[in-house]
């Protein structure tokens, strides 16, 4: 049974990355990410990180998506790309490239464990507590210190969004104006 | 006789490392920086399936931990990153990586 839904999954998985590489139409690319984020998520769940999962959900499927979409509705980019190719040779090379890739890893992931670290911050499992409760009492108390800086973080890209997406420098209206003045100017 | 199989950590081991080499090929293939994008938010969901298996093998919460970190610094990339897309595409009225070569030597 487990087996099988990660079979399904994993299918489900590939085919959603490969629609985000391959589809020529950025909201079919945007529409792969999603099956492939939730795909991602079911494996969370398999693996005893149910809040993750919730997360993985929330946060990409729903608010990262969301915001891509968003953009591409705004920016009018929902046409298909063309296909010529300004490097010679570079799909080719980019496919042979990730072949390799690909093979290195797995040659490292199959010889051993990358790491026999002990635990170092607790069991997932612990007796009276559930999955949520662990992981913030991991976070609250051994990641305190990274999760503030997160905070930080946050607020940084939240202005610095702000700030990137405002016409640069001046107001909206006194660089429209600005723009529109110049050619009665000419004809004067 | 799927039934029967044994689900261990590798199975989720090698398919993280494919869906991380499915969206490295991405970026390098593709020429619309959404996309590319795209491809970059793939890549990083395979580091975190590889985290959270991890977690599990070695019976770590500390691996759960650091996915939430990778997903507030997913977030904040994406906030800026559309910034910096929808900036472009003001003055450039194109959204294709090749275009954008004005630094280029």
């Amino acid at each position: 049974m487990e087996f099988g839904i990660f079979v399904v999954f994993a299918a489900l998985a590939l085919a959603g990355s490969l629609t985000v590489v391959l589809a020529r139409n950025p909201v079919h690319c945007a529409l792969g990410l999603v099956l492939a984020l939730v795909s991602v998520a079911v494996f969370f769940l398999q693996q005893d990180a149910q809040l993750l999962a919730a997360v993985q959900v929330i946060v990409y499927a729903g608010a990262v998506v969301v915001l891509f979409l968003f953009v591409i509705m705004l920016l009018g980019v929902d046409r298909e790309e063309a296909l010529r190719e300004p490097i010679r040779y570079q799909r080719p090379a980019a496919l042979a490239l990730g072949v390799i890739v690909l093979a290195e890893v797995l040659f490292l992931a199959g010889r051993t464990w990358a790491t026999g670290a002990p635990s170092q911050r607790g069991p997932v499992h612990e007796e009276g507590f559930n999955n949520i409760e662990t992981v913030a009492r991991t976070l609250f108390t051994d990641f305190l210190w990274p999760f503030e800086i997160t905070a930080a973080l946050l607020v940084i890209a939240v202005v610095g969004g702000v700030v990137l997406a405002r016409r640069s420098g001046q107001p909206a209206e006194s660089v429209d104006e600005g723009h529109e003045q110049e050619p009665e100017e000419a004809k004067a | 006789m799927i039934a029967a199989l044994e689900l261990t950590g590798n199975y989720y081991l090698v398919l993280a490392a494919v869906l991380f080499t499915t969206g490295a090929v991405g970026l390098l293939i593709r020429r619309n920086v959404l996309v590319m994008f795209m491809c970059v938010e793939l890549m990083l969901n395979a580091a975190n399936l590889t985290f959270v298996t991890f977690a599990r093998e070695l019976d770590d919460i500390g691996g759960q931990a650091i996915v939430f970190f990778t997903l507030v610094v997913a977030a904040a990339e994406v906030a800026v990153g559309l910034a910096i897309i929808v900036a472009i595409f003001r003055r450039r009225r194109d959204a294709t990586a090749d275009d954008v070569q004005l630094l280029k030597g």
